[in-house]
């Protein structure tokens, strides 16, 4: 079961805040970060990418952006 | 499909075509180094509206509304155009109004700060030496969990108040557009002569305007985000944006024989470099707490963010009360009450960052 960081209705850089600290705490390889705009979508695709970590799937549902990220 | 203007790239060339722009909107009318100046046009605006009552500062500036409806469009062609907003509004006016007040003790905007600098006021290094300083401060606060809490979605009207309330100011002027002289044309005000007198022509304006916000809103670009992202994360990503903004307004002031190199006699400026610095300061901590420069808070507001809304309005009343207070300066040095207003202003900002915290934000 991976982390869940919810970052809906935060505006930047909180979201990328939240999924960097969480990258920093967590010993699992899998986590998963929910969003609710473009921006925010790509801000933390760009940063964990920046951390070595890789964006496997972005998923869609209503207005949330579900990342489900992974350790490269 | 992939957006394109988000790439390294993407932003570049964003940067590079602002940069073009601003020069070349001087060069067609605007203010000396002020091609585009968001604080700037927005204290323009305010004074055409009769808020404040400074003479040589009142045209409603078409970039601005320019900016927002280019933005409306690029959101609504994308599918980005989200209604949403409550996240401590008043807040992001108090904001609003002291990232303006310190803009005008620098006078000049983030953006205006890096077209002062490609148009070689040396003045401009130390506001920007203020803002690096302001928008780190403002990254202390957020490391620490400084958040104005989340949003919710509204309905589609809340979204489009902002850019009705721009397009009505638009439509005002277009039934009572500036004459040659006239310090008056119905409800709105007008400069004869001063910074307010000068500007490209209307529709050239609102067409550059219109082109700069379309793009910034797919590529995200923000003056203060630039150097918050840098500091925060190093990332590069917003800031390579800004540098080519810069080199580009430098290329075209050179073509264009824009390019002054000096401190003394600059275009709209003043040499008092303490107050030049610490005026930015201000306004790159509130333009930190709020989330983005003023370019920014317009094409989030084309978006349907209303609280970007609520801070743009906060801009325009900061203006007034800068006119109005003596708190604005002018090319001959600082209002009578700037220094205080400066003060004040960090303060209240400081209050803002140390208190407003997570568990109070919490959904």
């Amino acid at each position: 079961m991976s982390t869940t960081v919810d970052a809906r209705g935060l505006s930047c850089p909180q979201p990328v805040l939240m999924a960097l600290d969480e990258i920093k705490k967590t010993t699992g390889t899998e986590l998963v970060v929910l969003v609710d705009t473009e921006a925010s979508k790509e801000n933390v695709s760009r940063a964990v990418e920046s951390q070595g970590w890789q964006v496997r799937e972005i998923r869609e549902d209503g207005e949330t952006y579900q990342l489900d990220i992974q350790k490269a | 499909m992939k957006n394109l203007f988000a790439t390294r790239w993407g932003i570049i060339g964003v940067g590079t075509f602002i940069g073009a722009v601003a020069a070349l909107l001087q060069y067609w009318g605007n203010p000396g180094n002020m091609g585009i100046c968001v604080a700037c046009f927005e204290r323009d605006i305010a004074g055409a509206l009769g808020l404040h009552r400074a003479g040589v500062v009142q045209y409603i500036r078409p970039e601005i509304i320019g900016f927002v409806f280019g933005s409306l469009a690029a959101a609504m062609i994308f599918k980005e155009f989200r209604p949403r907003g409550g996240s401590a509004p008043i807040v992001r006016f108090v904001l609003g109004a002291f990232a303006m007040i310190g803009a005008l003790v620098f006078l000049g905007c983030p953006w205006r700060a890096m077209l002062r600098l490609a148009g070689g006021d040396g003045n401009a290094i130390l506001g920007i030496i203020g803002l690096i300083a302001g928008v780190w401060i403002g990254t202390r606060f957020l490391k620490n969990g400084y958040s104005l809490g989340r949003t919710h979605k509204f309905s589609a009207t809340a979204g489009w108040v902002l850019p009705a309330i721009f397009a009505f100011f638009f439509l005002l002027m277009l039934i009572y557009p500036p004459s040659e002289g006239m310090a008056k044309n119905g409800v709105l005000f007008y400069s004869t002569k001063g910074p307010g007198a000068m500007h490209a022509p209307i529709f050239v304006s609102l067409l550059v305007g219109l082109a700069i916000g379309f793009i910034a809103q797919r590529s995200r670009f923000c003056t203060m985000g630039a150097f918050r992202d840098l500091i925060l994360f190093k990332q590069t990503h917003l800031f390579s944006g800004v540098v080519a903004l810069v080199v580009f307004a430098f290329i075209t002031n050179l073509i264009l024989g824009q390019f002054h190199p000096g401190f003394k006699n600059q275009p709209v400026s003043h040499t008092l470099h303490i107050w030049n610095a610490l005026g930015m300061v201000l306004a790159g901590l509130a333009f930190a707490l709020a989330g983005g420069c003023p370019g920014r808070q317009l094409f989030l507001s084309g978006e349907g963010d209303a609280d970007a809304g609520v801070f743009v309005l906060g801009m325009i009343f900061g203006a007034g009360i800068s006119h109005n207070f003596g708190l604005a300066s002018s090319p001959s040095g600082l209002g009578p009450h700037g220094i205080a207003a400066v003060v004040i202003g960090l303060a209240v900002c400081l209050v803002i960052g140390f208190t407003i915290k997570p568990q109070t934000a919490r959904r």
